[in-house]
This record gives C-alpha cells, structure tokens and sequence, in this order.
C-alpha cells in the first residue's frame, strides 16, 4: 500500500525525522490559509499524488506571493498529473501540500527497501539526489553507497555515520544526518514498511539536513497491526476496479484486453494469461479467486470481471486443491442466476471434485462452453471473444 | 528415496484442531503419511482425529518424536510457531499460510541461522501448497490424486501451476519422486536453488522442472548453480511472459521491481544455463517427456 509525501513526512517526523513544515489543503482558499499559518516568504504547493517525478510533471511549483499559491492550488486541485510513473490517464489531484520552501545548498538520495536478495532490510545513500536512483544505478554504481542491515541489532550509529561521511558531510552535518536515518529506519522497522525514499535529503544554507521529499510503501501482509497507517490509504489513487475486487476480497489488476479471467493462485493465472496471448487473443484482467473459492465469492468474481466493459468473453480456470470443483461450478451457475452475463463464458475445472463439479455445469442447462485442458480453454475463450 | 518427505517423516500438524489443519490432517492420513500428533496452545493432553495434541512443539517432539510439521496458524502468530519448531528441533517445515508480513520472515530467516547448517531446519513456504513425494507422504493442500509416482522433481512457486504440470505429466504417464512448493511471497523459507541441490543427490530423481515466475532473483540464481553443478536435466518455465512491466500479480512475490526480473528476462537466462524451456504452459507434459526421452536415447 503506497501513501502521499505529506502522509510519509507526518509519520516520519514522528520518528525524529526533521522535515519542513507543512499543511495539506483541499481547495485553493485552505492553501492560501496555509500559507499565511506557516509563515515565511517562499512555499511550494505540491500535487498530492501515489507517484514520484511529480516535479517534471508539473506538479509542484513555488510560490512568492498568497496570489500564487491560490493560482497554483487552483490549477493542480482536480486535475490529472500524468506523470512518467502514472501511465497515460494520470491520477487525481484532490489535495495538495503547501510547504515552506528552504533554501538548500545540496541534494541527496537515501532510501530504504525490504531487499528479497539479501532478505535483509537495505540502506541507499548517494551524494547525487534529485535524480532516479535507478538511472545512477546504471550509469555510475559507484556513487551508490548501501548498508544491509542486521536484524537482530538493527541499522547502527556507525553505520548510518559511515554513510554520513561516505557522502561527504562535514562534522555538523554528520551528526544530522546520523538522526535522520536512525529515525527513519526505526519508522520503516516499527511501521512495516517495504519501502522508504527521501529523495531529495538536502543540506539547508543554515546546514540543517530536512527531508524535502517522502515516499513510503507498506507490506498489506501487515496492515492488520498498523491501523493508523491503513487509515491513510486513499482510494483515488487506486484503479477502481481493483478496489471494487479489494472489497471481496479479491486479487485483480486490470489489463487492456477483452477476455474477462476468473482463476485460482496467482502463477496459474499469469500462466493463463500468458496462454491466451499465445492463442491469438488478450486477456482483460488477472484475477486470483484464491483458495477456499466459495459459491458467492465466485459469484463477485464475476461481477468484478463483469464490471469492464471490454470484456467480450470470460475464461474461468480453476485447478482446485484447497478449493473443491464443486462450489467452483455452484458459484458460477449462481452468477448466471444473480447477474446479467450477456458474454459467452468458458468453464476449465481440474483437480478436487472434478466429477461433481463438471456433472454441476454440463446438468445446469446454461450455455456454458466447457474447456478439457488449459490450451483447450484458451483457445475457446479466444474464439469465443473474436465470435462475439 | 525422493526428498524432503518420505513414509519415515514423522509429521506434527501445528494448528491442528482449526478448521484447515483438521480437513488437511485427515487428507494427509488417508494419503498414507504418517502424521503422529499435533500442537494447539491451550489443548494439550486432548486427543484429536485419534492423535495426540500438545500445548507446546518441544513436548510433541519429545513425546513423539517427531521431526517434520507443518502450521496451519494465522499469519499474525505463524512465524512465531515457526521459529518454536525450529528450536524444537524440527528438521523439516512446511508453512501454508498465506499473509505473514514479510518482516516477520526477515526474523525467521535470521532466526534460523542460529543453528549451524547441519542442524538447521529447511523451510518451504509460506503461501505455498506444501511437499508431496507421491505413492509415499503428502504435507501439504494439494490433491494428491494428480500425481504419479516416477522420478523426475518439480519445484514450483506457485501451488496451481504446479498441479497443472503434474496432471500433464500424468496425463502421459510421467511420475514424480517429490513436488515441492517453495511460496510466493518475497522472503521464503527455501529457494528454488536450495532444492535443485537436493534433487540433484536424490537418486531416484532423474530430472527436474523448475516452475518460477516474474520478479526475485531466485530463479537465475538457481540457473547459475545448475550450470556449473547439475547433472541432471533440469526443464525451466516463468510464468507472466505477457504481464505488463511494473504492475503486481497478486502474489507479493510476483513484482516487476528491477532489471532482469521480467520473465522473458529470466526465460532467456534460463536458456542461456543450459535450461529447456517450456514454450508455453499448455505444453509441461510434451516437454518433460522430450527431455527424458532425450536422455534414455
């Protein structure tokens, strides 16, 4: 679960992580509020969006007069910041952070992830920030110091001063930005985090480090103990559809094909979708139904699949172990019921309970195309969506 | 012989009076393996399905003798079980539960290098269908009737794609030795390396598929090693040739994150290794069957 920089930079100076203050505001009247609350000569009104290089795109401009900052949170609050991370369609714009602007005399990058490699927590630092660390990983690895960190002590002092120095601050400095990462490691330990990026860390003219800008990510596995931090998700910033699924509980990630896909476990449904490509056709969707598929969750899995307009045909592939073949077709023959399905809809069923769940679908009376095997059902699903 | 799991494992259900750890006991023993007790805080002294319950690994173990589990715990307290089996001294571990927070398997990773390599416990899952070694022991969700009894090896991470390859392979008379599930989350118990290791000294193991997808370095890392080490033929499929770059496919684990993790990076350097590709996942069972096919000649 990703939130907004004005969200991270809350939770992060929680953590003894100094970053410039700042208010969020929803209409253009509130950003000028906050800016004669914060005081000062110079502010930034940052777009408040799930995505980074939101500078380029034109979503954060500095502001010397309140006029400014009500013209800019005018022109950014509800619109679209189509940025290289967002894809075409962009994401709303519903609220933005008004900041005061320091003055600074460097950029840094430092970042943390959850490294799958070293299944260790991973500490990034480079004295190039502002930029994609990605590019600099290409380009120049060497200007790329890391840290992995040990779990049972946790990062420590001299690791973070290491860094520190390793990106050529002096004495004062060091002492800052030793703060800064212990604070922001504890926050990424405490808080279950997958991912934490303060780029830009800059050095103030008053050299004081102040993280100008956060992004954190967080594992969903542990939402369950972090209540205060599932509360800041923001479904705007999420594709509608996959938050209709996440209601029933359901894996979906919406694709731009027409053939509707309904299966159980995540590498099966990869390898489906793969299948229908190889047929000559394009799946509309992932989905993973998941073990335990009962009747109704089945059921909302089509209404989920349904809901894209696109879809011209459904493929539903269920391998069943933990799940029973059974409520599989039950769940299917009661979406036929409830729901207006007007697609030809292809049915494959293996696995526990294959028999009953077979006699279920071919006894229903309902114009179901059954499917022998995989390429059996990609290929009916391709010719079924092409037919229609 | 087969690995991992054979009729002498002698099996601990942790979780075993819940609902799942019950409906799976019960198929494991009709399978033939010979579960011998089971942990639940709080109900020990009880029986259940016939078999013995404790309140604590460290009482079923010496009670029983028990070497091998698998928990059917919640993901909240999972790792924690699966570090106390680890202390207990169990061998071998099979974790179904899907949704243990990643940083919770950072600790038990760390945790389970506190013992020295030859008495450390190996670890499959979490968020996996378990092990089978086929006509011998079953440890896991998956239905045991898919699976022949043979000689090659299938290490999968995902749980219905491997069933998809071993009903293939039956389909043509091919039989398995030992079908592991390694998981899909991004910190597991044990690597797709880690079992092509093992089957390689398996001997009744002749060959082995290796069924990855996108994203993690797990794949290629086992495609390096079985360059060098392997002598058996080892078969190679990544599922999500077709997904988009960037975009999650349900499993945590199947992230586009960095270069050289999409699978037709991957599936190329596969290739590379020496590896036969699948060509697509509708083919598991042709493939196989070429490879050995290949080899008898």
């Amino acid at each position: 679960m990703d939130i907004h920089e004005y969200q991270a930079k809350e939770l992060l100076s929680g953590f003894g992580v100094p970053v410039p203050r700042g208010m969020a505001a929803y209409s253009p009247d509130q950003a000028v509020y906050c800016a004669t609350e914060l005081g000062g000569w110079h502010w930034a009104v940052k777009a408040q969006v799930h995505s980074g290089a939101r500078g380029k795109a034109g979503g954060i401009k500095l502001c010397r007069t309140y006029h400014d900052v009500h013209e800019a949170a005018k022109n950014l609050l509800g619109s679209k910041l189509v940025t290289i991370q967002t894809g075409p369609e962009g994401k709303p714009v519903q609220r933005v952070y008004v900041e005061v602007a320091e003055p600074f005399e460097r950029e840094l990058y430092f970042g943390i992830v959850l490294d799958r490699k070293a299944e260790r927590v991973r500490i990034i630092a480079s004295a190039e920030g502002g930029m994609e660390i990605e590019e600099l990983a290409r380009s120049a690895p060497e200007k790329i110091l890391q840290v992995v960190v040990e779990p049972a002590v946790g990062l420590l002092a001299f690791e973070a001063r290491e860094l520190a120095f390793g990106l050529g601050l002096n004495i004062k400095q060091v002492a800052a930005a030793v703060k800064l990462m212990l604070g922001a490691y504890r926050a990424f330990r405490r808080l279950d985090a997958t991912m934490l990026e303060i780029n830009p860390m800059v050095i103030t003219k008053d050299e004081r480090i102040l993280a100008l800008d956060a992004k954190m990510s967080f594992d969903d596995n542990a939402l369950f103990r972090q209540r205060n931090v599932g509360a800041m998700r923001d479904p705007s910033q999420e594709d509608p559809r996959e938050v209709a699924a996440a209601q029933y509980d359901l894996s979906y990630v919406g694709l731009d094909g027409d053939i509707g896909c309904l299966i159980n476990g995540a590498g099966l449904a990869m390898a489906t979708l793969d299948m229908i490509k190889f047929a000559g056709g394009n799946p509309a969707n992932f989905l993973d139904v998941g073990g335990g598929a009962s009747a109704e969750r089945v059921k909302n899995a089509f209404s989920v699949v349904l809901s894209d307009r696109n879809v011209k045909a459904v493929l539903v592939n269920i391998f069943a172990g933990i799940n029973r073949c059974d409520w599989v077709a039950e769940g299917v023959v009661k979406a036929f019921r409830e729901l207006d399905i007007r697609v030809p809809v292809v049915v494959r069923l293996a696995g526990t309970n294959v028999e009953a769940g077979q006699r279920i679908v071919r006894e229903s009376g309902l114009p179901l195309i059954i499917a022998e095997d995989l390429a059996d059902a990609a290929n009916k699903a391709v010719a079924a969506a092409k037919a229609n | 012989m087969a690995i991992l799991i054979d009729k002498s494992s002698r099996i601990l259900i942790q979780g075993f009076t819940g609902e799942k750890g019950t409906f799976h006991a019960k198929e494991a023993i009709e399978y033939g393996t010979q579960v011998v007790g089971g942990v639940t805080p709080g109900k020990g002294g009880s029986k259940h399905l016939g078999l013995p319950v404790f309140d604590t690994v460290k009482e079923a173990v010496a009670a029983t003798g028990a070497n091998t589990s698998i928990t059917f715990v919640a993901p909240a307290f999972c790792a924690d079980a699966i570090m106390e089996a680890a202390d207990a001294g169990i061998r071998f571990l099979v974790s179904i539960t899907d949704g243990i927070p990643a940083q919770d398997m950072m600790r038990v990773k760390r945790y389970l290098r506190r013992y020295p390599k030859e008495q450390r416990m190996i670890m499959c899952g979490p968020n996996c269908a378990g092990v089978i070694s086929p006509g011998k022991a079953m440890l896991g969700i998956m239905p045991g009737h898919i699976y022949q009894e043979g000689r090659v090896g299938i290490v999968s991470r995902s749980g219905t794609l491997g069933y998809e390859a071993a009903s293939q392979m039956k389909a043509l008379g091919i039989g398995i030795s030992t079908s592991v599930g390694i998981g899909g989350d991004p910190i597991n118990g044990s690597s797709f390396l880690d079992h092509l290791k093992l089957f390689e000294k398996d001997p009744e193991t002749e060959a082995v598929l290796m069924i990855g997808e996108i994203g993690g370095p797990q794949e290629v890392e086992a495609a390096v090693w079985a360059k060098e080490n392997m002598t058996k033929p080892v078969i190679g499929y990544i599922a999500g040739m077709t997904a988009p770059k960037g975009r999650r496919m349900g499993h945590a684990g199947a992230i586009i994150s960095t270069a050289g993790e999409s699978a037709p990076e991957k599936t190329e350097f596969l290739r590379g290794a020496g590896i036969t590709i699948v060509p697509a996942p509708s083919e598991f069972g042709s493939t196989v069957a070429q490879v050995l096919a290949a080899r008898k000649r």
